[in-house]
């Protein structure tokens, strides 16, 4: 049963990658403007161009040049980027830790935040407590991932500046890092000054990815826990003198976390999605700040990379939650 | 609804501000050449950088001071509003008519027209949004008709998604097999019978999506690549004023404000509405 449902899923999951890849394609070859053109110094003779254009594949139809594209980027062979001058994939894994990090880190704040407000909320309910918490997550979640950014860089970049408001880390500091995973492997090595420096520069952008998230969670799972609340096995609980927020942690919230779960799960791909202006705003140096650079130089084979691979992205996050949604629910587990 | 039932859902304060801004701003953008101060495209390097008007050395008639060429802030912002709006609307309608068209064919006919469609949302939402629009707007070309059309072509998959799932419910209500039994056709069912029910659904999400689109609008042309570079919009204020921050904040903190109120509203008023159409809360 979870098998198949795994293998149905897997399935839709290479159709989806697949359908990217034919829109993506499409898209990029109507565009005008010839990369070709931009990459020739002036002057440069029509027997160059053509030369070039063969170079790139850039010669043959449109179906011919998909297929080929796509039987490279099965083999792992992404193509070379035209304003880079280098494989393609490599630029990739060089810039996705950079973004995983930050979209973790976030996840993790929104996950904590939600988590907290959540709580407090369904412990509260029916208080002035909970009606601030519901305005908070209201705003939060009403204002997008882009003005939260704007609004932190005002507060803490410029008028209590505490935060550096761009790149991902000092650049006179000397990295001993050996991948890119510098957040993660500075906490790894225990180089804590390390760590410092890349939250310091990580913290602003993170917050303005969590905040919308965590005001999803904090909503949804605060609305599970009251439904939980009056069933009788917690009303149980209580009676054997249990307070309130032992209820809540010991009883409550592992049957309120199942629909909460599933949504996170989708919200992290829109957060995901958020890092590509997030991290421009920032100039934090990951793969959607270099998407936005690749699309303004109109180098096809990166931009083609960077959107299979968030798709990739997104697509593996929905498998990892629908699989952790059938393990987790009692009735699918058993069904 | 009567007047004490919607205060105690605390729905109408909120709506009448919300209201009030939207119209406050779309009167302003509407009459942009006769509310506007200055000419917002006006250039005066003696006045650059000037502060809003309640700091020393501000000037008369440049009530939010002036950006790092002398251009007047708030007729930059009154004149922004006019892109700002018409985007909010033509890409918020465009992506109504083709996601709830969509959608409700998925949600009623099922079978292979969901199939299909659901599919194609699949791989919609395997995009990151704004990598997309960027996209969109690079091969469609910059100016007003493609920030339009790649904010509807990206956006239509959020009304065919609710759409979808509430025609799905509403086709297996009673009503809908009477009204088959009765021996109206599917089409005509669908619309007569499922659209008016989805309705609510639909202008609510219409109100969100405008909030969407403005926003969308703007960060494109913080990545300069909106409508052409000379007339203002608020993403091209903002970038400016992300650029010189440290010299002149309120070229930032104005249009952020702005954009703000904008966005709160829209949502605002999509809640509203939604409260308003549903008879399960009313």
């Amino acid at each position: 049963m979870l098998l198949q449902r795994f293998l149905i899923r897997l399935l839709t999951m290479l159709i989806t990658l697949f359908g990217v890849a034919v829109v993506v394609f499409v898209v990029i070859r109507v565009a005008p403007g010839d990369p070709i053109a931009m990459m020739l110094p002036p002057g440069a003779t029509d027997a160059d161009i053509a030369r070039l254009r063969a170079l790139y594949g850039l010669d043959k139809t449109i179906v011919q040049q998909f297929f080929i594209w796509l039987s490279g980027v099965v083999r792992g062979d992404f193509g070379t980027s035209i304003s880079l001058r280098q494989d393609v994939l490599g630029l990739v894994f060089n810039r996705l830790p950079a973004t995983l990090e930050l979209a973790i880190v976030a996840l993790v704040m929104a996950v904590l935040l939600g988590g907290t407000t959540a709580i407090l909320g369904a412990r509260e309910r029916g208080t002035a407590v909970e009606a601030g918490i519901d305005i908070a997550s209201g705003a939060a979640l009403s204002i997008p991932d882009f003005l939260w950014g704007l609004v932190l860089i005002l507060l803490f970049g410029v008028l209590v500046p505490i935060f550096d408001i761009s790149g991902r880390v000092s650049p006179q500091l000397d990295l001993p890092f050996v991948t890119q995973f510098y957040f993660f492997e500075s906490l790894l090595r225990l180089r804590l000054d390390l760590t410092w420096d890349l939250l310091k520069h990580m913290l602003m952008p993170a917050v303005a990815l969590a905040l919308p998230l965590a005001a999803i969670i904090s909503q949804l799972l605060k609305q599970s826990l009251k439904e939980v609340l009056d069933l009788d096995y917690v009303v149980l609980a209580r009676v054997k003198g249990f307070s309130e927020t032992q209820v809540i942690l010991r009883e409550a919230l592992k049957n309120a976390a199942l629909p909460t779960l599933t949504l996170v799960g989708v919200q992290f791909t829109f957060l995901i999605g958020g890092t590509v202006i997030v991290e421009r705003l920032f100039s934090y140096e990951g793969l959607g700040n270099m998407a936005i650079d690749a699309v303004i130089n109109r180098d096809l084979p990166l931009i083609q990379g960077i959107v299979l691979v968030f798709a990739l992205l997104f697509v593996l996050i929905n498998l990892a939650v629908d699989m952790m949604y059938a393990l987790l629910n009692p009735r699918l587990r058993h069904g | 609804m009567d007047k004490g039932h919607a205060s105690r859902h605390g729905v109408s304060p909120r709506l009448w501000l919300a209201g009030g801004w939207l119209l406050l701003a779309l009167l302003a953008a509407i009459f942009a050449p006769l509310v506007a101060p200055q000419d917002p495209l006006a250039q005066d390097l003696m006045l650059e950088r000037l502060p809003p008007f309640w700091l020393d050395g501000a000037e008369p008639g440049y009530w939010l001071g002036t950006d790092s060429l002398g251009r007047d802030l708030l007729s930059r912002l009154i004149f922004g509003g006019r892109i700002a709006f018409i985007v909010a609307f033509a890409a918020a309608i465009a992506a109504c008519l083709v996601g709830s068209t969509l959608g409700l064919i998925a949600g009623y006919f099922g079978g292979w027209a969901d199939r299909i469609i659901s599919r194609v949302v699949d791989v919609w939402m395997a995009f990151p949004p704004v990598l997309f629009a960027i996209l969109l707007v690079a091969v469609l070309g910059t100016g007003l008709s493609s920030v339009i059309l790649a904010i509807a072509i990206i956006d239509w998959t959020r009304f065919c998604r609710v759409i979808r799932a509430e025609a799905m419910g509403q086709s297996r209500m009673d009503y809908v097999e009477n009204a088959r039994i009765a021996g109206y056709g599917r089409i005509g069912i669908m619309l007569r019978e499922v659209l008016p029910n989805v309705v609510p659904s639909i202008v609510a999400l219409l109100s969100l999506e405008m909030g969407i689109a403005v926003i969308v609008e703007a960060i494109l042309s913080f990545v300069n690549l909106s409508i052409s570079t000379d007339d203002p919009t608020w993403g091209s204020i903002i970038a400016e004023g992300r650029l010189s921050i440290h010299q002149a904040w309120w070229v930032l903190v104005f249009p952020l404000i702005t954009l703000i109120l904008t966005v709160l509203s829209f949502s605002q008023f999509g809640e509203a509405l939604k409260a308003r159409f549903d008879p399960v809360l009313r």
